[in-house]
């Protein structure tokens, strides 16, 4: 089982917390939108990528879980 | 008779319920700033958006914890007859209704932007957005309910902090209002008409009404509450009549 980052670019209005919070996998492109990386996530930052998502003011920001595949 | 109601004064709660209602207006204010400060995506290095954003929510929390104080102490004093009811659905108590009506009114309001606050995953960003607009209505209303219920509006420190709190929330709303113009030009115009009027209500009414002489009894205070000047002639009218 692994955690991953997705983002609803729809949702997204470049609030751009998400990049403060988790600058190991979040970057932003010139106009405030997040460049995720979609890696699985390590332990250590499970806890702040949820975090991450709970700051974002539109909800855009995922952690997925996922179940590794056999 | 009336010196011995006189001298048994007011009760420790009663004390309680002015300042924590004072506490609340000062942090109930630094929520609006700090909320349009928020909105408006103000950032430096040593203060990021997550931290205005958490402070923001973290302070209306407290405000709402002084507005509990404020509330239970104003019901437990039984200097004035405040219910929980009164407290909570508006302009039904003895006490001064009207303007105890707004601070009930003010409170409720505060209570639909909190729950829409704590459930906003479930309710969808829109409609979150348009409840949360209602804490720019419940403000003045609680400005409004200090002034016409207060028992320290004519002193100098209490006068200080409701003007440096209308202050600073005026600028909040100017600086949000220019947020974005001239988009949305009628809203905003509606927004702007509205502080100005109640900023120039205010600065009209101030002088004759709580600032000015028998308030206490203009704003319905129950005669039975009122100090000596009119409980003594009541009390000698009831020692003539024997």
């Amino acid at each position: 089982m692994s955690e991953r980052l997705r983002l609803n670019p729809i949702a997204c209005e470049a609030h751009g917390m998400c990049a403060e919070l988790l600058p190991e996998r979040i970057s932003l492109d010139e106009w405030g939108y997040p460049i995720l990386d979609e890696r699985p996530l390590s332990p250590d930052l499970v806890s702040h990528a949820q975090r991450a998502a709970q700051a974002c003011p539109t909800f855009a920001l995922l952690v997925e879980r996922e179940r590794s595949r056999g | 008779m009336s010196t011995t109601i006189a001298a048994a004064g007011p009760s420790a709660y009663w004390y309680l319920t002015r300042s924590s209602g004072a506490v609340a207006l000062v942090l109930l204010t630094l929520t609006l700033v700090l909320g349009v400060v928020d909105v408006r995506r103000w950032s430096t290095e040593t203060w990021p958006r997550f931290v205005v954003d958490s402070l923001h929510r973290n302070v209306s929390l407290l405000a709402l914890a002084f507005l509990g104080l404020h509330i239970l102490t104003a019901v437990l004093d039984s200097f004035a007859p405040i219910s929980l009811i009164n407290a909570v659905i508006p302009f039904t108590g003895s006490y001064r209704p009207f303007w105890l009506g707004l601070g009930a009114l003010s409170f409720d309001l505060m209570l639909a932007v909190i729950i829409t606050s704590l459930l906003r995953r479930r309710m969808g960003h829109a409609t979150w957005r348009a409840v949360h607009w209602l804490a720019y209505a419940s403000w003045p209303i609680a400005l409004l309910h200090g002034f016409g219920t207060g028992s320290d509006v004519k002193s100098t420190w209490m006068l200080a902090i409701s003007i440096s709190c209308l202050v600073a929330a005026i600028a909040a709303v100017l600086v949000r209002i220019a947020a974005g113009w001239p988009d949305q030009l009628a809203r905003r115009s509606a927004a702007l008409g509205g502080a100005g009027i109640f900023t120039l209500g205010l600065i009209l009414w101030l002088p004759s009404g709580p600032l000015g002489k028998e308030w206490a009894r203009r704003s319905g205070t129950p005669s039975s509450l009122l100090g000596h000047s009119t409980s003594h002639s009541s009390a000698n009218s009831t020692e003539a009549s024997r």
